[in-house]
């Protein structure tokens, strides 16, 4: 991707932006049910439910509501929770980190692992012993995530204690943090007993979301890895009497990640949606969490934040996914 | 004097197919031998089991391939990739697919030679540059910076060339070299090969289905077809007096500056079907020996 390519797609940035808030803005509103019936007591008049509905602006039509929302927004301010009763903006800075390193800590295992498996699997190319690896592959690519943490849940938090299962961190811990990345700034700055503290929570949830992710890296580049080892180089290279381990890592494997990346890459916006059933499962404070809250109590303020910040990221990741494939393949930095 | 390469019997099958169906030929040192024959004939079948580079369903069910004496099929796994790329090395066919794309010239004809010589980065950098000297490529510092997508076909196959005679083998395996390039550049490299097998008094086996070629470059000549060698001998007394039909009919099919165009004539079908039912028929004999 070159620099004219990637202002591109920074100026698309904002009106797929505008997009998605349109759609969500829209279909909240035409779905039946609305934050107003969710907060009323029984025995609540009509009256009572009439102004409530003006104090929150829903009694607007749509169109005049959406301006509304956009010009608040374009300032800043995402408006008011009306289940939480704070500022979304804030509520959304506080969680956010939280999730973010989740999706951080379950892609690194996630790669880690789909690497390896990629690798013995490729060397045992050929082997009987190449089905147990694909077999592997294929079953941790069959189970979802949430079903993962179901069953991590079960194993390490009911069935052999090992781990905790619920939060972010233990309450009496005293963070004393300046940001709300706490585990990248406890190792930033060296408090690694707290960074242990927290990965000791994140593990369970990260490897839920790790697990088929880890799966579909190891299937991507085993196969990338495969049909780069047929090319001509890669035979030429066996020619000049390097050894197939030596070919597999420094000529093939370099090749055979410019498309696993670039599939792979995007599909982290699948374990970043996975978040939201696995934080739910594990009471992890992150925003995925914070959505299930959100649309049970049909907060649209909070639901439009949410949507908009998940929004953000998958354009942020596909922007990076792009960097990150034309910094391994010449071909597409000299055109 | 042992010769660089001696090939006896070979005989190699992939799944029930037989490929090579006793294949015997001998490479003598600094000689330039050409393999000739018709596409499917197992010329480049013959040139990956020497290197070792069979597919993964070939193999050799019988025969010996010996280099400088010393039996390659026998012979240690390490042993023989210590040989490979230095002592026996080779030219691929399509130079476009031959390079890793995602590597510059330099760090790949730099590996090869800290692999082979031991070379420090520098030195290996600094031999690098006398090697592009040597396949007359201009600027060779800037050409080692690049990456192959930055170059010329014939560039590329001028690359590959220097780094096939970088270690000084005994024996290079050219696989028709020239046929992805186009008629100006195929003699350039030629001359190319010429040149540098002289200059590193290397021997070559020069698998081509041209005897224009063959007739200028090869002092001995052995025509393959079916996996079966029809004929062999000094290419001098083949070209001038073809003992086999099927020689015969190569060089008719064969366009020379000495002939109208009109005058050639494709090989006969019949003829090259008559061959393959031959073939198959030998295929047989053990077997109904056995039973
Ligand atoms: N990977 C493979 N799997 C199965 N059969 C193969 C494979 N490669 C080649 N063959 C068969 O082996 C025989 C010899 O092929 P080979 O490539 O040696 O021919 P060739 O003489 O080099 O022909 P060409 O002039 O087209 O390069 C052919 O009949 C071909 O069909
Ligand atoms: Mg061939």
């Amino acid at each position: 991707m070159r620099w004219g390519e990637l202002i591109r797609r920074l100026v698309l940035v904002p009106p797929t932006l505008f997009g998605v808030a349109v759609i969500v803005f829209v279909l909240l509103r035409i779905v039946p049910g609305d934050p107003i019936a969710m907060m009323i007591p029984p025995g609540a008049s009509e009256a009572d439910i009439g102004r409530l509905r003006a104090l929150y602006g829903l009694d607007q039509p749509i169109l005049q509501q959406f301006a509304t929302w956009l010009g608040q927004v374009a300032s800043g301010d995402f408006g008011r929770s009306i289940s939480v009763r704070q500022n979304v903006l804030e509520l959304l800075l506080a969680r956010l980190p939280a999730t973010i390193e989740l999706a951080l800590v379950a892609t690194i295992i996630a790669v880690l692992l789909g690497v390896v498996a990629a690798l013995v699997g490729i060397l045992l190319r050929g082997r009987r012993a190449e089905w147990v690896v694909d077999g592997g592959i294929g079953v941790l690519l069959a189970i979802p995530d949430f079903l993962w943490a179901l069953i991590l849940l079960l194993l390490f938090g009911v069935l052999i204690p090992l781990l905790p299962i619920s939060g972010r961190v233990d309450p009496e811990i005293d963070l004393n943090l300046h940001s709300n990345f706490f585990l990248i700034e406890s190792i930033l700055t060296g408090h690694f007993d707290i960074a242990f503290a927290l990965l000791h929570h994140m593990i369970l949830p990260a490897l839920a979301l790790a697990l088929p992710f880890a799966a579909l890296v190891a299937r991507l580049l085993k196969a990338s890895l495969a049909e780069s080892e047929d090319q001509d180089y890669a035979q030429v290279a066996r020619a000049r009497g390097y050894s197939r381990p030596s070919i597999l890592l420094h000529e093939v494997f370099p090749n055979a990640l410019i498309p696993t990346v670039a599939l792979g890459g995007v599909q982290v916006t699948l374990l970043l949606g996975g978040t939201v059933l696995v934080e739910r499962i594990f009471s992890y404070e992150g925003i995925g969490n914070m959505a299930i809250d959100a649309v049970i109590n049909r907060d649209f303020p909070l639901i439009q934040g949410l949507v908009l910040a998940f929004a953000v990221m998958f354009i942020a990741l596909n922007l990076l996914v792009d960097l990150v494939v034309t910094m391994l393949d010449p071909r597409l930095r000299h055109g | 004097m042992t010769a660089t390469l001696t090939i006896e019997g070979l005989k190699v099958a992939i799944g029930a197919a037989n490929v090579l169906r006793g294949v015997s030929l001998e490479v003598q040192p600094g000689e330039v031998r050409g393999l000739v024959g018709e596409s499917g004939a197992g010329k480049s079948m013959l040139g990956r089991a020497v290197l070792g580079l069979l597919p993964a369903n070939a193999s050799v069910t019988a025969g010996r391939i010996a280099f400088e004496g010393r039996d390659l099929l026998a012979m240690q796994e390490a042993e023989r990739r210590n040989l490979l790329g230095r002592r026996i090395a080779l030219i691929p066919q399509d130079p476009m697919t031959s390079l890793n794309p995602v590597k510059r010239i330099g760090g790949q004809i730099g590996n090869l030679l800290r692999h082979h010589l031991g070379l420090s980065k520098r030195a290996a950098l600094m031999r690098a540059t006398d090697l592009l000297n040597e396949v007359a490529i201009r600027e060779p510092k800037r050409v080692l910076s690049l990456y192959p997508h930055e170059i010329s076909g014939g560039m590329r196959q001028r690359v590959l060339i220097a780094m096939a005679f970088a270690c000084d083998p005994a024996l290079v395996i050219a696989d028709e070299p020239t046929t992805a390039l186009d008629v100006t550049v195929q003699r350039q490299v030629l001359q190319l090969v010429e040149r540098l097998r002289l200059r590193h008094g290397s021997a070559v086996l020069f698998v081509t289905h041209d005897l224009g070629v063959v007739a200028k470059i090869c002092r001995s000549m052995t025509v393959l077809h079916a996996g079966r060698v029809l004929e062999e001998g000094e290419t001098a007394n083949v070209l001038v007096r073809p003992r086999h039909a099927y020689t015969r009919a190569l060089l008719a099919a064969t366009p020379r500056a000495d002939r109208p165009a009109e005058a050639l004539r494709p090989v006969p079908p019949d003829l090259t079907d008559q061959l393959w039912s031959e073939a198959h028929r030998l295929d047989q004999v053990p077997a109904a020996g056995a039973a």
